[in-house]
Formats: C-alpha cells, sequence, structure tokens
C-alpha cells in the first residue's frame, strides 16, 4: 500500500477514534446532565446547573487531556527518535523535573506570577521547564558539533534527580497545606476548571507540532544512526536541535497546564508502532491522535471509577503504563 | 570526481593530528581500497571524504566543488555512505530501508512516487535481496543486511560509494558474497567507490587502485599490482608476507608469514 493511503487509513482510523471519544467523554460523569439543558440557552446560566457542569467542570478537562495527551504522545515519538532510544520519555530529558520544581516554587513562597487569566503555579512550572531546557542543551552542545545524545541522556537523567532533591528539600521546609498541593500537582492532574490556561498553552504547542511536521523522514533516518543520517541527505545537527527544542517546549506547556502525566509518552508511541509500524511520517500523526484519546479515556476512568470522587488522571496513567513499560523491557531483551 | 588536496585533521585542538597531509584522487569509475592497521586514520579519512567531519586543513573537492560548502543534501544526490554495522533503534522493513535512500531526492513533504520506488527495486534486484523486500530488516542476516544497505545507498542514484570496512563483520561465506556484489557494482554498473579495509585479500580481489595510510599518512599508492609489495606490507603492518598471484583465483593473495616486531 502506498504511504499516501497508508497514511489516510490511518489517520482516518485514529481521528475518527479521537473525535468520538471527544464528543463522548463530556457527556459522561458522576453526576449525570441533561444534554437538552445544557444547550438551552433559555434557561439562565446561574440557574442551569447541567450547562455549568458541562461547560466549566468537563469541557476544559477533556479539552486539556485531548491537548495533553496529543502533545506528550507525540514528544515522545520525537525524542525517542532522536536519542534513539525505545526506552525515553518526555520526562527522559528533565523538563518535567524544571517544571516541577517552578509549580513547588510558586507554591511554597506564594510566587505571584500569573497573568493573562492564567495562575501563578502553570507559569512558574513553564518558566522551570525553560531554564531545564537551557541547562540540558547547553551541556550536551558544549562538546561537539551536533547534540551528543549520550550527555543528552546522562544530564537528562542528572538533572531529574537533582530537581528532585531541591523539591523534597522545599517540601520538607513546607507546611501541610504547600505539601499536599505539590504532591497533587505532580501526580498529574486535568482538574483545570477554567479555558485561560489552555489557551496560553496552546500557541507553544502548536509551533511545537509545526516543526514536527517536517521532521519525520529525518527522524527515520536519525534512527538509523547520524553519519547513516548524513551520508542521506540529512544536516543531522540542525535536524537535532530542532527535534529536542520542539518536544522540549511542547512537553514544558503540556506539563505545565496538567502536571507530569506519566506514561502517555512512551505508551502510545509503542502500542502505535505495534499497529502501524515505524514510518514516523505514519507514527507521529496516529500517536497525536492516539495519544489524545488515550489521555480523555483515562481521565474519563479517573473521574468515574471512584465516583463521586475523583482521582487524579496520573494514578490511572501511571497504574497502566508501569506495567506496560515492564512488559516492554522484557520483550525487549 | 572526488579529490583529498593535503587534508589534514585532529577531532580536538589539544589532541595529535589523526589525518596528516593525506592527498588521494578517486578517478571515476575507479575502485580505490584505503589500506592500513588499526588506529592509522583509514575511517576518519572516509569521514573527511564523506564531509561528515570538516578537515583542520586542506580540501575534499566533490566534482571540484569544494566539500565543506555543499549541503548535505547535494552531497547526497552524488555520494552514499555505506557504515560497517546497521544497528535499528527501531523496526523496518527492507523497502522502507532502500526507499530512505531517496531522501536527499525529495521535496520536504514530497512522498515516494512510482519512480522512487522503481530504483529502490531495481537496487534490491541488483544486489540480489529482492526476495526480501518485505521482511524486516533486524531479522536478517548480516550478509544481508549489508546488501541491503549497499542497495539503499544505490537507490541514492549516487555515482560514488564510500564503505567503511564493509565485510570487517561478516563471516566467510558472507564477506566473499559483498566483494563480489561490490566487484560486479564497479563494473557492471560503473559505480566508483572507496572502501577502507583490513582486509589485504579483499582488497587484491576487487580493488583497482590501492592508498596504503600509517599514522595518518599516504605512504604508497597506485595500483592494486605495484603498490601490494611484501615491502609495501612490512611497512605498514610490520609483518613479512608473501605475496603472489593465486592461480585459480587469478588475483594477488598475501600470506602473512611472520610478526617483524612485538
Amino acid at each position: 500500500m502506498s504511504l499516501r493511503r497508508r497514511l489516510l487509513t490511518v489517520v482516518g482510523a485514529f481521528g475518527a477514534l479521537a473525535l468520538l471519544v471527544l464528543v463522548w467523554a463530556p457527556t459522561v460523569g458522576s453526576t449525570s446532565i441533561d444534554l437538552g439543558r445544557v444547550f438551552d440557552t433559555s434557561i439562565p446560566w446561574a440557574d442551569n446547573v447541567d450547562a455549568q457542569i458541562f461547560f466549566v467542570a468537563r469541557l476544559p478537562r477533556v479539552m486539556a487531556g485531548a491537548l495533553i495527551g496529543a502533545t506528550l504522545a507525540a514528544a515522545g515519538v520525537v525524542l525517542q527518535a532522536l536519542m534513539r532510544n525505545p526506552l525515553a520519555t518526555p520526562f527522559t530529558l528533565g523538563v518535567s523535573a524544571g517544571a516541577a520544581l517552578g509549580a513547588m516554587l510558586a507554591i511554597a513562597f506564594r510566587l505571584d506570577v500569573g497573568t493573562l487569566g492564567v495562575s501563578s503555579v502553570p507559569i512558574a512550572s513553564f518558566i522551570g521547564s525553560l531554564a531545564a531546557i537551557a541547562i540540558v542543551y547547553g551541556l550536551a552542545s558544549s562538546q561537539r558539533r551536533g547534540l551528543s545524545t549520550n550527555v543528552l541522556l546522562l544530564a537528562g537523567v542528572t538533572l531529574n534527580s537533582f530537581f528532585s532533591a531541591l523539591i523534597l528539600f522545599v517540601q520538607y521546609l513546607s507546611d501541610f497545606a504547600e505539601s499536599f498541593r505539590t504532591v497533587r500537582w505532580l501526580m498529574g492532574d486535568l482538574d483545570i476548571g477554567s479555558y485561560g490556561p489552555i489557551l496560553a498553552a496552546t500557541p507553544f504547542i502548536l509551533a511545537a507540532f509545526a516543526v514536527f511536521a517536517v521532521l519525520p523522514r529525518a527522524l527515520n533516518l536519525l534512527t538509523m544512526g547520524e553519519d547513516v543520517a548524513a551520508g542521506r541527505g540529512v544536516e543531522v545537527a540542525r535536524a537535532q536541535r530542532w527535534a529536542f527544542f520542539s518536544a522540549s517546549l511542547a512537553t514544558g506547556a503540556a506539563v505545565s497546564l496538567g502536571g507530569p502525566v506519566g506514561f502517555i509518552g512512551i505508551v502510545v508511541p509503542h502500542l502505535v508502532r505495534l499497529m502501524v509500524g515505524s514510518d514516523h511520517r505514519v507514527v507521529l500523526p496516529a500517536a497525536t491522535l492516539f495519544g489524545a484519546a488515550f489521555l480523555v479515556l483515562c481521565d474519563l476512568l479517573a473521574r468515574t471509577i471512584m465516583a463521586p470522587l475523583e482521582i487524579p488522571v496520573g494514578i490511572i496513567t501511571a497504574l497502566i503504563g508501569g506495567p506496560f513499560f515492564l512488559w516492554l523491557l522484557v520483550r525487549q531483551s | 570526481m572526488l579529490q583529498a588536496d593535503n587534508v589534514t585533521f585532529r577531532y580536538h585542538a589539544d589532541t595529535p593530528l589523526v589525518v596528516d597531509g593525506v592527498s588521494l584522487e578517486v578517478r571515476r569509475g575507479d575502485l580505490v581500497g584505503i589500506l592500513g592497521p588499526n588506529g592509522s586514520g583509514k575511517t576518519t579519512l572516509l569521514r573527511l571524504l564523506s564531509g561528515t567531519r570538516v578537515p583542520s586543513s586542506g580540501r575534499v573537492l566533490l566534482d571540484g566543488q569544494e566539500m565543506a560548502r555543499l549541503g548535505r543534501r547535494e552531497i547526497a544526490r552524488r555520494m552514499a555512505i555505506v557504515p560497517q554495522e546497521t544497528e535499528l533503534a527501531f523496526e523496518y522493513t527492507v523497502l522502507e530501508i532502500v526507499l530512505m535512500g531517496r531522501h536527499a531526492h525529495l521535496g520536504l513533504f514530497e512522498v515516494e512516487g512510482p519512480r522512487d520506488y522503481t530504483l529502490a527495486r531495481d537496487a534490491l534486484a541488483a544486489t540480489g535481496t529482492g526476495h526480501l523486500e518485505t521482511r524486516a530488516f533486524h531479522t536478517l542476516s548480516g550478509g544481508e543486511k549489508q546488501r541491503v544497505v549497499i542497495a539503499a545507498a544505490l537507490a541514492q542514484a549516487a555515482d560514488v560509494l564510500l564503505l567503511d570496512e564493509p565485510t570487517a563483520s561478516l563471516d566467510l561465506g558472507y564477506q566473499l558474497d559483498v566483494a563480489a556484489l561490490l566487484s560486479t557494482l564497479n563494473r557492471e554498473r560503473g559505480v566508483t567507490m572507496a572502501i577502507s579495509t583490513h582486509d589485504l585479500n579483499l582488497a587484491a580481489s576487487i580493488c583497482r587502485t590501492l592508498v596504503l595510510i600509517r599514522q595518518g599518512r599516504v605512504i604508497a599508492s597506485g595500483p592494486t599490482d605495484e603498490v601490494l609489495t611484501p615491502a609495501h606490507v612490512r611497512a605498514l603492518y610490520d609483518v613479512d608476507a608473501d605475496v603472489h598471484v593465486h592461480a585459480a583465483s587469478g588475483h594477488m593473495t598475501v600470506v602473512p608469514v611472520r610478526r617483524l616486531r612485538p
């Protein structure tokens, strides 16, 4: 089958799945709502509980889930190709640890950096992720012409544990309520409750996806090694830089929005590769669509499984992703 | 068509020269063997010739144009690289691998068309790997993998192939397969090649021209039957060797006799 037809089939199938999930998910929840009343504009907003639940509690949550799921899955695909390592995740390079540190500092010191309808915590965590990206890039590009993927990996892993130590230290000094908020943030939660943060994160994510769109053939070749890629006509150092910055920026924006929701960036790319092969021109759009559907479904479980209690979605994805990751490890060796 | 002009190279400013004043020329239709002991600078020289490293001084010219000024895409349309071994991070089919050879000929969002498929299948046929088309690359044997990677280089439709120890990781049978393939491609398709290798007998059997390198310098170069002498083998490896024309195969063979210095 030619690539164009494969792409149409795959995007059609995963697109239909994502659309179905996105339309269905906001109608389901611990409280049953009447869709007729939700869209009935003759009822005043203040009296329309159904519309309030739909538009304030559920819709932003579903939108955030789709955006974050799509972003983390696509960033996972890009970073796995860049690192030539199928076990890499969007959090391997320390971006999420930087975001976590930023978020925690905002919580612990009650920083007031909120602007444009976005509160302090997401903004601080986005700044933290940018700092982590700068540090890792500085280290990995200092040695040679391209990006050393070994240094990237080591710098990322080291930064992850160093930032975790800082987080624990400030946590130890904070009071109970602040600690609790930080821990909740670290679990990954889509209960955003407004559209502002989603709108704020979207431009960064869209910019990253614009870069993703031109990368796939270079990513295919990068997985064969830098010299082969260069020999086939890829400007290796440039492709690596674009891949690193776009995937990291997208990850930073997604994590600022919903916290470090784990395992999406590895479970989704692998499931997609099992279904459609390894050509990044197909994998990338498929993982984007499937990632959106997957995280919204996980969040649906999180909202309903212990209703009326809503548990953070990060717990669900970790419960699914942990065993999956181990299965991958065993299958690989 | 490919020329190194007094090229030197060091990996870092404070490390010794790995390539020290090398000049050589790969002519159209030639099959050049670059021979030398471990650490002599063969692989580095090949990287300089392929443009993946830039010389510290001197120039490398491709069709008279300085390599450092050409983009990777432009170089890739004329010259392809075959590494010693290819390890993939992900699973691709043989056809996908060979089609990737077309990268430099496709526009940013262009998809391989009928012509690209024809060229890829031609290349598979020329390397005797047509029957492997739908197989997953990682399930192939070492010899099959190497032939598929050579097919990808052919599909790149490049005039020059640079091969870094193409038989080093293969057993005897596959070594002969790959050697025969390279020789055929050179004779029948007119593909110009430069090969770095340890294997004197491989070089003797297929190379038209040899360049002998020791400690980053050329110690001899020229037609194979003139360069491959006991004196040169001794100068290259510190090994006394018997060099003669093998009656059955018709090409020169080198039989190592003893090591001169420990």
